[in-house]
């Protein structure tokens, strides 16, 4: 059977894509932020997954709001990365896993998550850097993957505790995926920003850290939160941290910190990441 | 429109619910096409005309017209897809920031820097 090797968070700010492209790693207002990656990338060379599962969210570029699904899977061979608008270098095509998509939709719908399932799905930033900064320079990038979006874009979106349960039930799939592999999940997208409004650039830097120490013994606690407090909590975009919820739901027991670093500001953005292992 | 519902009231916020979603369907679907080169250049070309082809009301044409961004959230759109506009005028999210708040582009970064201090 398949395992789960542990779960990364991480923030997918569209500007780091072009930090990387400029080789900006060092630089003084990018240094403290991609620091916090090479304790991961060793622990991940060590866990040696196979595949990842990307929990993330579509910013515009494989669904626009004429169909817009609470949940999407892709289950596609391979994963292109496309033009989004503003002028981020665009990064090379990944690989898919087509038999754990399959798996996946079949065991998530048997536990009644009415999926929308993608054969052919382009990726955006929200997918391409958290993978380019844990895997840097690699392409082709030496996991296959499994895209999962969840709306966080047009409200209403899914409960705290609806996808802390989708993610719970990734992590049952996984386990029950007869495959001799070795599974990472990936959440990507926040901590606290606001790009919208008079309140723009609203950061919540108490929130944030709480929420990093209660993803790890305790991540029911955020489910007290209703979209609209995690709106007025978090900003408009900070909302994301459902993708954070659904990657810790995955891992079915308890869990330890691998590593975690939060750095503020990255663009707009309360910048976050957090690796995480069954113990 | 009428929702029938007492909205919860998010200070300097617009939640980008059905509401929004319905009013502003027309500016995000000429944004959702800014995610092609050639696309861009065509409304480059011919903004009023390129915002006729895709039926935004005078309301969002005046918003794009004047690139305010406050403007455009109060006629449906969403950040999302208004950054592919902004864009294509070179503004990144400090820019559209401090013109949503009205500060200057340097406070605005120095705000979210002492954001991390606190």
């Amino acid at each position: 059977m398949a395992s789960i090797v542990g779960a990364v968070n991480v923030t997918h700010v569209p500007y780091i894509g072009r930090a990387i492209a400029n080789k900006l790693q060092q630089d003084p207002y990018w240094k403290p932020f991609f620091d916090g990656f090479p304790p991961v990338r060793d622990w991940l060379a060590k866990a040696s997954p196979d595949v990842a599962v990307v929990i993330y969210n579509d910013h515009g570029l494989n669904f626009f709001l004429d169909k817009q699904p609470t949940f999407a899977v892709g289950a596609a061979p391979e994963y292109r990365n496309a033009d989004e608008g503003w002028g981020i270098p665009t990064l090379p095509p990944y690989r898919g896993d087509p038999d754990l998509s399959w798996h996946l939709i079949e065991s998530l719908v048997g536990e009644e998550f009415d999926l929308v399932t993608c054969q052919e799905m382009v990726v955006d930033h929200a997918f391409t850097l958290p993978l380019e900064l844990l895997w840097p320079d690699r392409h082709p990038c030496p996991v296959r993957t499994v895209p999962v979006c969840i709306n966080t874009v047009q409200h209403p979106l899914p409960t705290a505790a609806r996808c802390f349960k989708l993610g719970q039930a990734i992590g049952r799939a996984v386990e029950s995926w007869d495959a001799d592999a070795r599974v990472v999940v990936i959440g990507t997208g926040g901590l606290s920003h606001q790009l919208d409004g008079q309140r723009a650039g609203f950061i919540n830097k108490k929130f944030d850290l709480l929420f990093l120490e209660k993803l790890i013994a305790d991540p029911l606690w955020v489910t007290r939160y209703s979209i609209l407090d995690l709106v007025e909590l978090t900003g408009t975009q900070g909302v994301e941290l459902l993708n954070w919820l659904a990657a810790r739901g995955a891992l079915l027991g308890e869990v330890q910190k691998v590593h975690a670093n939060y750095h503020i500001p990255i663009s707009n953005t309360a910048s976050g990441l957090l690796a995480m292992e069954g113990i | 429109m009428n929702s029938g519902k007492v909205k919860r009231e998010i200070p300097g916020t617009t939640v980008f619910d059905g509401e929004q979603a319905r009013k502003g369907y027309a500016l995000n679907k000429m944004c959702f096409s800014f995610n092609s080169a050639e696309n861009r250049a065509e409304f480059l070309r011919d903004q009023e005309a390129y915002c006729a082809k895709f039926g935004l009301s005078a309301q969002q044409r005046e918003a794009v017209r004047s690139l305010n961004v406050l403007k455009m959230i109060e006629a449906g759109g969403n950040a999302y897809y208004l950054a592919k506009l902004g864009g294509i005028f070179g503004l990144d999210m400090q820019d559209i920031g401090a013109q949503q708040t009205g500060m200057s582009k340097d406070e605005f970064k120095a705000k979210l820097v002492e954001a991390g201090r606190k």
